[in-house]
């Protein structure tokens, strides 16, 4: 039996590799796989805790991030892909037309 | 009411509607039927009201007009003695004056306008007259000072009729402020504006309230009646079109503050307010008539006439007469309006001469005209049996009454020296217009019977007219208006023959030393006086060299430093100010991605360690 504090450490590794992707690629594909990740990690977070307090709440929690990710991939993969299309770049630094 | 009686003001309103949307497509014949026929169907109907009024105030409510929390207000009329007689004068000799129009006007590029205008005015008289609700006569008194600014500046290609038109409008503005705040006062109090209800109530109102907002209304009869110290725009009106002259500022609109006081007369009878009425008005009747002494513009003589007698009739009311004065307004009204059209008859052979000096002679060429103007003139100068002897010697017997009564001699003294002057004034006038030296220029053609037969009616009105308040036969008028002051008035002033004996005598007196004064067509010297009245006792002075550059320059200070410097430069600060932050704040917005994910990361982060830290 592993112990709780195990998987919310993992967690918190898993996290901090989603956010530190976000923020230092410029590769779209890589900022969205780093999100993925992020979301993920959260959903360990629940599933640990779902076992740990017996409850299911966290697990259906789970259910709904795991849809809505599904989701969000579709049209984010779509979006990237219409930018490539249009730019023939998927770097994010160089996608910079809406600022003040 | 007789229901009709509403109708009294909606026909010329329809005449107006109609005539200013299809009148400029409309034959001239055509617009003249409806300019005539509109204010005579309101004529008919306010005699039918007239003959079929039972003898108590009759209303009718139309519609709820404002309804806001516990400020309610029906637009509703009110048909009672004073209202009937105030409709049957203004719609009688508002016709007359239309079918005179007709004729004077006949050249007139801007015809339909012109009908338009004095239709909407005689609507909005008519309003003004009939109101149930203090609101609904305010309504009526600024629509017809609208009126008369449109009929002043008629011809605004003229320079000077437009800047009159202006000059009535601000001055009577002043007026208008003072009578809106007793408006605002009374309600304050009150918690209504039915006229009515104001008179029932006004006995309950502390006597500071009651003085203030009767004065403050008075203040605004000061402007519309043009009486001290606001009589300055009279004078400049006279650039109108003269039948406007005739029936806007003679006979009808400049009464509308002698109506207002008689409307809500209960208000008025504190001490206090009867003294400072019957004191400007007598003031003002004195200051006017030494004007007009020395006057040229024959029109201008009658202008500066018209506030005398409209002095007379606030004097009226000032000693508790007000059945006298609305007397007076009557027959000035029938004489006054008489004056100004022989005025405009002559105006209309003379090629619109009216400098007096430049006239002269025309007894024989315009015999009508002459004949008329006679009668009105012998009318204003109060000699019998003539309307104006009636009523003017109402106004002194009850000036004399209320000396006697061990007040203020003052206002008799003041409406007898008048009488003096109005005298000497109307002989000045008559002489130097009409007679003596004969005019050498064209042939004056009499005016065009359209013209003559509203002068003839209005000249047997002025002939016949002071039998309605003569006491040999009973004085019908006052007796039919008695009612509706009696509550305030406590007994009809007795006849004194001592009164009436001085007024003739004064009449009398005046006419001579017109006559005779001023045989040699020329002003006789009057010395220091001269100066006096020229420069309007040296108000003008005041006016115009201390007011009107003080109120110049302060408007430029607040036009300038204030308004540009202070306020529009807060408000452009303000904009400013607004643009630049958002200068600022659009920086924050660079299009890179990953700074807002930054961003959204440190947030979380403060966010947290708020958390953590509380």
């Amino acid at each position: 039996m592993v112990p709780l504090p195990a998987y919310l450490v993992l967690a918190a590794i898993l996290f901090s590799l989603g956010v530190v992707g976000v923020l230092v690629r410029r590769n779209a594909l890589i900022v969205f796989m780093s999100i993925e990740l992020m979301l993920n990690s959260v959903n360990l977070t629940f599933v640990a805790l779902s076992r740990h307090l017996p409850s299911m709440d966290g697990q259906l929690a789970v259910f709904f991030t795991i849809v809505v990710a599904g989701v969000e991939v579709v049209v984010g993969l779509a979006i990237i892909v219409e930018i490539f299309r249009s730019r023939s770049t998927v770097n994010l630094d160089e996608v910079h037309l809406l600022r003040g | 009411m007789a229901s009709f009686a509403w109708t009294i003001p909606l026909w010329p309103a329809l005449g107006w509607l109609t005539l200013s949307l299809v009148g400029g497509m409309l034959p001239r014949r055509a617009v003249a039927l409806l300019g005539c026929g509109s204010v005579a169907l309101a004529a008919a109907a306010a005699t039918s009201a007239w003959i079929t009024f039972p003898g108590v105030p009759q209303e009718r409510a139309l519609f709820p007009w404002i309804a806001a929390g516990s400020f309610a207000v029906e637009a509703g009329l009110l048909v009672d003695r004073l209202s009937l007689v105030m409709a049957l004068v203004v719609s009688g000799v508002g016709l007359l004056i239309h079918i005179y129009s007709v004729g004077y006007m006949a050249g007139e590029r801007a015809y339909s306008r012109y009908f338009a205008y004095l239709n909407l005015f005689m609507a909005s008289m008519l309003l003004l007259v009939l109101g149930k609700s203090l609101l609904v006569l305010f309504v009526g008194w600024e629509l017809v000072g609208l009126c008369s600014y449109l009929l002043i500046g008629f011809w605004f290609e003229r320079e000077r009729a437009s800047s009159s038109g202006r000059k009535a409008f601000v001055v009577n503005r002043i007026g208008d402020v003072a009578f809106l705040l007793g408006i605002l006062l009374l309600w304050a109090h009150l918690r209504t504006l039915e006229l009515p209800a104001i008179g029932a109530q006004a006995a309950t109102l502390p006597a500071p309230v009651a003085v203030t907002a009767s004065l403050l209304l008075f203040a605004g009869a000061t402007g519309k009646s043009a009486q001290l110290p606001l009589y300055t725009w009279l004078p400049d009106a006279m650039e109108g079109p003269t039948p406007v002259s005739a029936l806007i500022h003679a006979a009808t609109m400049v009464t509308a503050g002698v109506y207002m006081i008689a409307r809500l007369f209960p208000l008025f009878t504190h001490p206090v307010t009867l003294a400072v009425v019957a004191t400007v008005g007598g003031l003002t009747a004195l200051f006017a008539a030494t004007i007009a002494l020395v006057e040229w513009d024959i029109k201008r003589v009658m202008a500066y006439s018209t506030i005398s007698q409209l002095g007379y009739m606030f004097l009226a009311m000032g000693v508790l007469a007000p059945a006298a004065g609305i007397f007076h307004l009557t027959t000035h009204a029938f004489f006054k309006a008489l004056l100004f059209l022989a005025a405009g008859s002559v105006m209309h052979a003379m090629d619109n001469v009216v400098d007096m000096r430049a006239l002269g002679g025309l007894a024989r060429p315009l015999r009508y005209t002459t004949g008329t103007f006679v009668i009105g003139a012998l009318a204003l100068a109060g000699i019998p049996p003539f309307a104006g002897f009636f009523s003017k010697d109402a106004i002194l017997e009850g000036a004399w009454e209320h000396a006697a009564a061990g007040r203020s001699p003052l206002p008799f003294l003041l409406g007898l020296v008048t009488a003096l002057v109005t005298a000497v004034y109307v002989a000045r006038a008559t002489r130097y217009t009409f007679f003596d030296m004969p005019h050498r220029a064209a042939h004056p053609h009499e005016a065009p019977p359209v013209m003559l037969w509203p002068m003839f009616g209005l000249a047997a009105l002025s002939l016949f007219g002071g039998l309605f308040g003569a006491r040999l036969v009973g004085a019908p008028l006052l007796e039919f208006l008695a009612p509706q002051f009696a509550p305030s008035v406590p007994h009809a002033p007795a006849p004194g023959v001592f009164a009436a004996a001085l007024a003739l005598l004064a009449a009398l007196a005046g006419l001579g030393i017109g006559w005779l004064g001023y045989r040699e067509r020329r002003d006789p010297d009057l010395g220091w006086m001269a100066q006096l009245f020229r420069r309007h006792w040296y108000l003008l002075d005041l006016y115009d060299g201390i007011l009107v550059p003080a109120s110049r320059r302060l408007a430029l200070l607040l036009a300038g430093p204030v308004d540009l410097g202070l306020i529009d430069r807060a408000v452009n600060g303000v904009g400013a100010l607004a643009a630049a932050g958002a200068r600022g704040l659009r920086r924050l917005q660079t299009g890179y991605i990953r700074q807002y994910a930054a961003a959204i990361l440190v947030g979380a982060i403060l966010l947290m360690a708020y958390w953590v830290a509380r």
